[in-house]
């Protein structure tokens, strides 16, 4: 968390009233301080006006694309931003985390799960080598020394299993496209080449989850990609 | 209500007239009758006013054909006025015009003008009369205005005969008359008009010259003018009458009288049919004819069936009710015919016969004077005092039968050798015998002429070889002359005996022969279920009985198409285009009808419950059949069996598509109880929850606090599964769904599918099998982990708390195999299959709930990947379900 004492700033985009006044109800626990806009322009200079640290952003809004919304701010700024969205299909998803979305929660979703993301968002915007361990469980990675421990024993990983498991810690709670992935790890030229992923992620899985067939740690967002869950 | 207030009522009688009258004359149009006693009244002219005058009003007017003959001032009247142009039709090298009626019906003016309403139209017209064209105009709703002279009524068509001496050759049917909505006497004194001749006002075509001065005879134009004057007034009277009656206001009218009138076959029937409905138009009664069919039915059977026909016809058309009876005797038959008709007086007419003849045939009027009783019994003369001109000749006459006299003749010689060889042993008393054979086999064989030709020819060879003195022909004994006229006496009394039983027994035969391939007709179509079968039925039918060859010709559409047709049958353009007709109008035509007779079929409407259902074009196989009264009746009621077949096949498509509709309309409205149910109930639930703890915000323990929120979470949940549920069936069903294929590990699938259900297994053991190298697989991984969460769902709900799930998969040839079990009661065999219906439910007794919609959509998911999904129940107990998917 923070070292000062200034609570992060949350900037909530919904053009419906009563999804505001439920967002700022559930959120206004002392942690963080809260601003509202009810649309795509009001989004831009709010952001511009209060520099948030977390952006909730519905994608319905009366005067523009949300997906618009997050390409141009992401134009200038970094700060993480969370859709909440009652589009499900996986292309809106898609489309959202590619133009720069950090995370995607579908309406309705539960505020626990809400407040997770945040959090999780917030630990990587503030994130600098500050917590080079990361510990969900019974899983532990020391980034800096390159170890992975599960249950206290050291497991083996290949290269390109280490490198795919580092970025998934790097941005660990974010759901990460297969595109997003394989663009890093392998280069452009193999995003058309989804099995490749498919099947260093499950390599990975049997060497870290209890229970390979019931990932608890690296998780698949079908049709979308994958997310390593941080809020164990 | 008082006695007399009852009288003044409207008599039912009354009241059915005038109720049938008004709907005849809806949608019909409206007659209009300019009549005249003679040429040159000044009809067209009167008409030509009024007509204009009604355009002045702002009515719609054409003129689709009216004759001016030259005359300027009627010219002058027609100006201004729409003429419809003339149909040009060549016959005979001559040019003829007349009204083109399709014209006018494509026109649809209000009204339309027509001249000359007796006209006879070219050959080659659509119809024989121009009254006939009049009346399909009004038919469609087209007001007609048209000119008559007096002489063409066809009931007074005698008595003009008679007064001017002028035979009448065109007429109208006087029911076209009487439903006239006007008649417009057009009236001059007769001076005037032979002064209007005399000046050559008065159009006289060329032909007519010498007629004409016979016409135009001061005492005939009287005369005349009485008739057209008395004629009008008795119409304007019965008009009044039937205004009054239909108001119960009393009058003076007579009590009903009703008459009868026997059709014989003679020549003479015709003007009696025309005597008695001038009677009845004078008494104001209704009246019948009847023909009494005997099988009696002589040499001259064609000659007179059709002469009866057209006399029945005739009298139909003057208004009479017609009927037929079959009877041995034609007084008995018309006495009772008579008194089940209620009957006041029975006309008849004189009889012409000799007085011997009526000696030994008593004519059938002095029976039926004997067993009329209270009815009346008026003998009118029909003796014409001139030829009358429209008899037609006697008819092809029938062959001499020579062979048959040669044949008498052989007998009588052969009697004769044998008399003379056995003269000497045998007396002249037993000879007698042989000629009595010979007489009685020429009567059983030859016919009633030849035997009597053989009884003579017997007795003077009897007299001539057996009596004494021999080989002469004086008669010793007068005794003899018993024996010649007993001989003659039997002679004859056997013929007409046996040629009675033959007719007889032919009439009967025909009359099976009709009851016969009706009855075949009937069974054919009772059995048919559709329409092609019924079409093939029916022209069978038709071939079999009248060796007739058929088209059946239905509607399709706007116009009309074969729907089945003899072999060799190809009705062309024309023979469609009078079907065309027959079907818009309803009314026979064709050949052997006074409409377009000149087609090469004769087309009968098909009409059942007043619909008009197609038309039967028929192709008889001689001529003559065209005209004759037995086979037309016998295909009119082809038709009408047909039609009814037709309307019965119809009615029960109809009633099929109905039930199918009623059907899904049932569904529908279940399935909306179903989901506004599903969608309330959680509704309730959350409501109900929230308002307590708004209620009792205050009193509420922590943990009832608690306890309902966690309720009006979980409804919520589970509302917003019901929803997903919806939306995605909807997807399915509208093909919406997209599905995007990539390889995917069934490993992972499990997993998603865990995750997302992650809350609710809760406790729940789920087992997963899956083999070490299990192939990839290319599905949609959204939409499978979809179907694996409903499948969880399922077995969650409907299995105990601590049975365990298994999901396994494993690889088989070219299919990837995922099943999911459980450990729950499984489901009836019978329902394995219908569980992945729509809103399809297991009754469980503790009400576990759910939309009935997860299998389905499990079911349109999988099939969208082409794969397979199926139920089956396990050995152990329990469900399982069975996915295949193609690797």
């Amino acid at each position: 968390m923070r070292k000062d004492n200034n609570p992060p700033r949350l900037l909530i985009v919904d053009d419906e009233p009563p999804i505001q006044r439920f967002l700022r109800t559930a959120l206004d626990t002392g942690d963080y301080v809260i601003h509202q806009a009810e649309s795509g322009f009001a989004a831009l200079s709010a952001a511009v006006a209060t520099r948030p640290d977390v952006i909730l952003l519905d994608l319905g809004l009366p005067d523009m694309d949300g997906v618009e919304v997050i390409r141009r701010i992401r134009e200038w700024s970094q700060t993480p931003i969370i859709v909440l969205s009652v589009r499900e299909r996986e292309d809106d998803k898609v489309s959202a985390l590619d133009a720069g979305a950090d995370d995607y929660l579908t309406k309705p979703f539960g505020v626990a799960e809400l407040i997770a993301r945040i959090r999780a968002a917030l630990r990587r915007s503030l994130r600098q080598a500050e917590e080079p361990v990361f510990l969900a469980g019974e899983l532990e990675v020391d980034l800096s020394r390159r170890r992975v421990l599960v249950a206290g024993s050291e497991v083996q990983l290949t290269p390109t299993e280490y490198e795919l498991l580092r970025l998934l810690v790097v941005h660990a709670g974010k759901v990460l496209t297969h595109g997003f992935i394989l663009k890093h790890i392998w280069g452009t030229a193999y995003v058309e080449q989804p099995h490749v992923l498919r099947v260093n992620i499950s390599n990975l899985r049997h060497k870290l989850e209890k229970e390979p067939s019931r990932p608890r740690h690296i998780i698949t967002e079908p049709g979308v990609g994958y997310r390593l869950r941080a809020d164990y | 209500m008082s006695a007399k207030e009852d009288e003044n009522r409207p008599s039912p009688e009354a009241m059915l007239r005038l109720a049938r009258a008004e709907e005849q004359l809806t949608g019909r149009g409206r007659l209009r009758i300019f009549l005249g006693y003679a040429a040159g009244v000044g009809k067209t002219y009167t008409m030509l006013e009024a007509a204009r005058q009604r355009k002045r009003e702002g009515r719609d007017v054409v003129a689709a054909y009216v004759e001016s003959h030259g005359r300027a001032e009627t010219d002058a009247l027609l100006e201004g006025l729409e003429i419809i142009p003339r149909a040009c039709i060549r016959y005979h090298g001559v040019l003829l015009s007349e009204p083109d009626i399709d014209a006018v019906l494509t026109r649809r003016p209000h009204i339309a003008l027509l001249d000359e309403l007796a006209h006879t139209n070219a050959p080659g017209s659509r119809h024989e009369k121009r009254w006939q064209d009049v009346e399909e105009l009004l038919a469609a709703g087209i007001d007609v205005y048209t000119t008559v002279n007096v002489q063409h009524f066809d009931s007074l068509k005698d008595i003009v005969t008679q007064i001017t001496g002028v035979a009448v050759r065109e007429t109208v049917p006087d029911s076209l008359l009487d439903q006239a909505a006007e008649i417009r006497l057009v009236d001059i004194p007769p001076d005037e008009l032979l002064q209007r001749l005399l000046e050559g006002k008065v159009y006289i075509p060329e032909q007519a010259a010498w007629a004409a001065e016979k016409f135009f005879r001061p005492g005939n134009l009287i005369a005349l003018r009485e008739l057209s004057l008395r004629r009008t007034a008795a119409r304007v009277d019965e008009q009044m009458r039937a205004y009054m009656e239909a108001r119960g206001i009393p009058g003076p009218w007579p009590a009903a009288e009703r008459l009868l009138v026997c059709v014989s076959g003679s020549p003479f029937s015709e003007r009696l049919i025309r005597m008695t409905r001038h009677l009845a138009d004078e008494m104001k009664a209704g009246w019948h004819t009847v023909y009494i069919e005997t099988p009696d039915v002589g040499r001259h059977a064609r000659e007179n069936r059709e002469r009866v026909w057209r006399d029945l016809r005739l009298a139909e058309s003057l208004g009479a009710q017609t009927a037929t009876v079959s009877s041995a005797s034609v007084a008995e038959a018309v006495i009772r015919y008579a008194v089940s008709h209620n009957i006041t007086k029975i006309v008849v007419g004189k009889p012409v016969g000799s007085r011997w003849r009526e000696f030994f045939f008593p004519p059938a009027v002095d029976r039926i004077i004997r067993l009329s009783g209270p009815i009346d019994v008026h003998v009118v003369s029909v003796t014409p005092t001139f030829p009358d001109a429209d008899l037609t000749g006697a008819g092809p006459k029938t062959p001499v039968p020579v062979l048959g006299y040669l044949a008498s003749l052989a007998l009588v010689v052969a009697a004769a050798l044998v008399s003379l060889l056995t003269r000497s042993f045998i007396e002249p008393v037993n000879m007698v015998m042989i000629y009595l054979l010979i007489v009685v086999v020429a009567a059983l064989r030859l016919g009633r002429r030849q035997a009597i030709l053989t009884a003579f020819l017997g007795v003077i060879a009897f007299d001539f070889f057996c009596v004494p003195p021999h080989l002469t022909l004086a008669v010793a004994d007068t005794q003899y002359i018993i024996t010649f006229v007993a001989l003659l006496a039997v002679g004859v009394i056997i013929s007409s005996l046996v040629s009675k039983a033959r007719e007889r027994a032919e009439a009967v035969r025909d009359r099976e022969e009709q009851t016969n391939s009706l009855y075949h007709l009937s069974r054919d179509l009772a059995s048919t279920a559709d329409i092609e079968t019924m079409l093939e039925a029916v022209l069978k039918n038709l071939g079999e009985s009248l060796n007739a060859k058929a088209a059946v010709i239905l509607p399709e559409g706007d116009h009309m198409r074969v729907a089945a047709a003899g072999r060799g049958i190809h009705p062309g353009v024309k023979e469609m285009a009078v079907a065309d007709w027959v079907f818009r109008n309803g009314k026979e035509a064709g050949r052997g009808t006074g409409t377009l007779g000149a087609a090469h079929f004769l087309h009968l409407p098909l009409q059942a419950s007043g619909n008009q259902l197609g038309v039967l074009g028929i192709k008889l196989g001689s001529e003559s059949d065209y005209r004759s009264r037995q086979i037309r009746r016998l295909l009119d009621s082809f038709a009408s069996q047909t039609a009814m077949a037709l309307e019965r096949i119809q009615l029960s498509r109809q009633a099929e598509k109905s039930q199918i509709l009623q059907a899904r309309e049932n569904l529908e409205r279940a399935l909306l109880n179903s989901i506004s149910h599903d969608l309330r109930t959680p509704l309730a639930t959350i409501t109900g929850a929230l308002d307590t703890l708004r209620e009792r915000v205050h009193t509420l323990a922590d943990k009832a606090r608690l306890e309902l929120l966690d309720i009006a979470r979980e409804e919520a949940e589970r509302l917003n599964r019901f929803v997903g549920n919806l939306l995605d069936m909807t997807k399915l069903e509208s093909g919406a769904v997209k599905v995007r294929k990539e390889m995917c590990d069934v490993e992972d699938l499990a997993g998603c599918a865990l995750t997302a259900m992650e809350r609710r297994l809760g406790d729940r053991r789920v087992d997963l099998r899956f083999p070490p190298m299990l192939p990839p697989v290319r599905l949609d991984m959204s939409l499978m982990t979809q179907v694996l969460v409903n499948l969880l769902d399922n077995a969650l709900k409907y299995t105990p708390a601590e049975s365990p799930i298994e999901i396994s998969a494993r690889a088989e040839g070219e299919s990837l195999i995922i099943e999911v079990a459980d450990h729950g009661p499984g489901i009836p065999e019978r329902d394995l299959k219908r569980v992945f219906d729509k809103f399809y439910r297991l009754p469980v007794p503790e009400g576990a709930s759910g939309t009935g919609l997860g299998l389905s959509i499990c079911k349109g998911i999988v099939e969208a990947h082409g794969g397979v999904i199926r139920a089956e129940n396990r050995d152990g107990g329990g469900l399982r379900i069975v996915v295949m998917l193609r690797l």
